[in-house]
């Protein structure tokens, strides 16, 4: 009898899980091809000898970075990153590369000999942050519970709920910021002017 | 989708960002490593925004200015580096050590 409830309870485990649609297994395909593309890119940018090389592995990551965006639900965000990195720092990092006239083929003084603390740093540094990481948060699962209550106040409207809060309880930030980007483009252009 | 696997794939850009910091030699090889490691905290903020508001996505906003920025005065710095040294070696600027 336990067995046959059992049973029914688990069929109806089952047509509830068939009857809610989620994106739990496309989320988890799409975000394991990202992730090991942009840890493989994210490697060679640290260990090419080839300093164009390394300004074009920088695209896979930030990309990746980009579909990470979109896959935690942040479009605009995603966007952002697609213009700002994709379309202005990947260009300034090379013009940064021809200016310095770097060497564009492949070179072996891009290193210095420290590499065994950069690699104990490394490990060490990934070792105690997953190891926090796993203790504090296991197997928790993501939500996006936060999104539905500024979603509804902003007409079920995501962008419209970020632009709310950016333009009124981070408007100061906000408008330092512009001052920053100002004192930032000055100092630039400041300092690689010729006299 | 699990909170953990957006934050350990940051900790691993992190890591491999500050392996670029200590080890790269060229100036801009490593402000390269500086925006992995920028890019890494920014995935941080985004993730925990799903749990706690909008916060952390105005705030990934502000890091993708900033970050901009540095790169542009960066940029700058290296490049008047290598007017007065004809070279982008991190490792030959020594002339605080006594």
């Amino acid at each position: 009898m336990s067995a046959l409830v059992a049973g029914i309870g688990q069929a109806g485990l089952l047509a509830q899980e068939l009857a809610e649609p989620t994106f739990a297994v496309p989320g988890w395909v799409a975000f394991s091809l990202v992730a090991v593309a942009m840890v493989v890119a994210a490697l060679r940018v640290v260990t090419t000898d080839n300093v164009v090389h390394a300004a074009l592995w920088l695209i896979v990551v930030l990309g990746g970075n980009g579909i990470i965006y979109l896959l935690l639900q942040a479009e605009f965000v995603a966007v952002t990153q697609f213009l700002v990195y994709l379309g202005a720092i990947v260009v300034l990092f090379l013009f940064g590369i021809m200016l310095t006239r770097a060497p564009l083929g492949r070179s072996d003084d891009l290193d210095n000999n420290q590499r065994a603390i950069g690699i104990t740093v490394g490990v060490l540094l990934l070792g105690v942050i997953s190891y926090a990481l796993i203790r504090t948060f296991k197997d928790d699962k993501l939500y996006f519970q936060a999104y539905d209550g500024v979603m509804a106040q902003a007409g079920n409207n995501r962008t419209r709920a970020l632009a709310n809060e950016i333009f009124s309880p981070q408007l100061i930030p906000f408008e330092v910021l512009s001052v920053l980007l100002t004192a930032a483009l000055i100092g630039a252009i400041v300092l690689a002017r010729r006299d | 989708m699990l909170l953990n696997q957006f934050l350990l794939l940051a900790a691993v850009l992190f890591a491999i960002g500050t392996y670029g910091v200590i080890v790269r030699k060229n100036g801009v090889l490593v402000l390269m490593s500086i925006e992995l490691i920028l890019n890494a905290v920014n995935i941080n903020l985004v993730a925990f925004s799903t749990m706690h508001g909008l916060d952390g996505q105005v705030f990934a906003l502000f890091v993708i200015a900033v970050a901009a920025a540095e790169v542009g005065v960066g940029l700058a710095i290296i490049l008047l580096i290598y007017r007065n040294r004809r070279s982008v070696d991190i490792d030959q600027l020594d002339e605080l050590k006594g």
